[in-house]
């Protein structure tokens, strides 16, 4: 555990030794509001609520999330510092876990700094914050399967560009599982089991529910164990691929 | 002495290049080897096997009594190392980066305070401590690395070209500081300077296409030159072939390779036909013909040169200019 901690420490104080942690936070922030105010109509719906605001979270992670996630394997192979980190008595798994758990914790600072827009709402009305509490807990979740995936894809390449590029595209498939751009591909010849078992992979439908206040023992799991398997893969990825 | 490191037919091959070949050796404590070898050889592969940075396909391998295959981690707490180029943490300062390496060694609070001062106080970290280690020199960046591979006092150091990129100076604190562990450690070195193989090493392995083709103490290994007992005369104010003939002529002595190095100047190099001493013939013969002798002396023998006949299979015989210099 104080080796995760070491670890997570030195990864997190990595983003913000650099310019990464800064300019990510402010186009999440600037982002957020142009989605939210301008896209979301926060105003014009007249409703006390942050469902405008939840509700593009899928497709700011889609691009963020992976250029954050493009760096943590993909720069220590390319750097050769990964000889180094697996030189030292640290499991893969501590190291997966530590890198995983120090981008998962930028993102939700990135998050919490969003409060002004909590406020605004409580300003202007009067919110069920307990619809906007589980929409946080959704968001959070959401971020760690598409940081899982990109952690993962950039543990099989020293290349950030292509890391970031492979991980947009996975995690646009995670996001989209569920609608007929994906469905339609399987409909036809897949049996109707691997096709709901496909729907159900959405993000987007088990991310929109939660952001409701549906908070659904199934949903958690759904991305709790997405988030597992992913990092168990890239635990195998980071084994496999550290001496190439 | 207890062997700290015991490598037992280890091999690894990169898809149909046999990189490491059936390589045995123990490395006992107090023991400095050298690990030399042409660029490819199989020093590096070697080098991150018994680190557990690679796992290889066959063979076993045992530091401080760990199995690295099995227990790496306990493996790997009691080694010191220093990877090929020395990676580092490029966008942290020298300080947290070395404060990172205890907290991830695990090494108790006030013991990593103490190996933190001894491993900046020893390797002349003072200055940087404070500076991002991109913007450091090169030399900097290897003493950081060194730091890195000492501060937790392991029992078992690699060094992967510990003074790759040191000025002068710099390459003698390095060894010095070696010199100074060495009692106490097992340590493996791989280079290709055979003059740090002299300074610093009390055994030497040379590898080459992922085989050990030689085994031995420094001297032992010198002794394999063609210059081992070899005598060099130089002698001023008579002609190069009257020299080379008369030199020739002496027995035992199986070769004459004469350069002249200025104006009547010659010095030439007298091998031994079978690698005894030639001195006290060669002394006699040199008296009696009443030449004016600049120099003279016997060679121990040349690493270089053994390094050169058994890596590329070097005929003994060189051209004779080569030979003198």
């Amino acid at each position: 555990m104080a080796t995760v901690l070491a670890l997570f420490r030195r990864e997190l104080a990595g983003y913000f030794a650099t310019p990464v942690a800064y300019v990510f936070i402010v186009i999440f922030l600037f982002l957020n509001g142009i989605f939210t105010f301008y896209l979301g109509d926060f105003y014009e719906r007249g409703q006390a609520d942050l469902q405008p605001f939840f509700v593009w979270h899928p497709w700011l992670y889609l691009f963020l999330v992976p250029a954050l996630g493009m760096r943590l394997w993909a720069e220590e192979r390319r750097t050769g510092t990964l000889e180094l980190l697996m030189t030292l008595p640290v499991s893969v798994t501590q190291a997966v876990l530590g890198k995983f758990l120090a981008a998962w914790a930028f993102t939700a600072i990135a998050l919490a700094l969003t409060f002004p827009i909590w406020i605004t709402v409580n300003f202007l009305g009067s919110p069920d914050n307990g619809v906007i509490i589980a929409g946080y807990f959704a968001s959070l979740l959401l971020s760690a399967g598409y940081l899982a995936i990109s952690a993962c894809i950039s543990a099989l390449t020293k290349n950030q560009v292509i890391a970031f590029v492979v991980a947009v595209v996975v995690c646009f498939l995670f996001t989209l599982s569920g609608l007929p751009l994906v469905i339609n591909f399987f409909s036809g010849w897949a049996p109707q089991v691997l096709i709901e078992t496909i729907a159900s992979f959405s993000f987007l439908a088990n991310f929109t529910d939660m952001t409701r206040g549906v908070i659904d023992v199934r949903h958690i799991v759904y991305f709790v164990s997405l988030t597992a398997v992913w990092l168990f893969a890239n635990v195998i990825a980071v084994d496999q691929t550290k001496g190439t | 002495m207890s062997t700290l490191i015991e490598i037992d037919n280890l091999s690894k091959r990169f898809g149909a290049l046999i990189a490491v070949d059936g390589v045995s050796f123990k490395v006992a404590r107090g023991e400095v080897l050298g690990f030399l070898g042409p660029n490819g050889a199989g020093k590096t592969t070697t080098m991150r096997m018994v680190t557990g940075f690679l796992k290889p396909d066959a063979g076993r391998i045992s530091v401080s009594g760990h199995d690295v295959l099995e227990d790496d981690i306990a493996a790997k707490a009691a080694i010191g190392y220093l990877p090929e180029g020395a990676p580092l943490y490029g966008d942290m300062t020298a300080a947290a980066f070395l404060h990172f390496i205890t907290e991830t060694r695990g090494v108790a609070r006030a013991r990593a305070r103490e190996r933190f001062d001894w491993a900046v106080e020893r390797l002349g970290l003072q200055s940087v401590l404070q500076q991002s280690i991109d913007t450091l020199s090169k030399g900097y960046k290897r003493r950081v690395g060194l730091a890195q591979a000492l501060i937790h006092d392991p029992e078992v150091l690699i060094l992967d070209e510990p003074t790759d990129g040191l000025d002068p100076n710099q390459k003698h604190e390095v060894r010095s500081l070696i010199n100074e562990m060495a009692s106490e450690k097992a340590i493996v070195i791989s280079t290709h300077l055979l003059e740090e193989v002299d300074a610093v090493c009390s055994r030497a392995i040379i590898i080459s296409q992922g085989r050990i083709v030689a085994d031995g103490t420094p001297m032992e290994l010198a002794a394999r030159s063609r210059f081992h007992n070899a005598v060099k005369v130089t002698v001023r104010g008579v002609a190069e072939a009257d020299l080379a003939k008369a030199l020739g002529g002496i027995a035992g002595v199986s070769e004459v390779a004469t350069d002249a190095i200025g104006t009547d100047v010659v010095r030439c190099t007298l091998f031994s036909s079978n690698g005894t001493g030639l001195l006290a013939e060669v002394s006699r013969h040199v008296q009696s013909s009443n030449w004016t002798v600049d120099e003279f002396g016997v060679e121990t023998g040349r690493l270089e040169d053994v390094f050169r006949s058994i890596t590329i299979g070097e005929p003994e015989k060189k051209g004779q200019k080569e030979a003198a210099s």
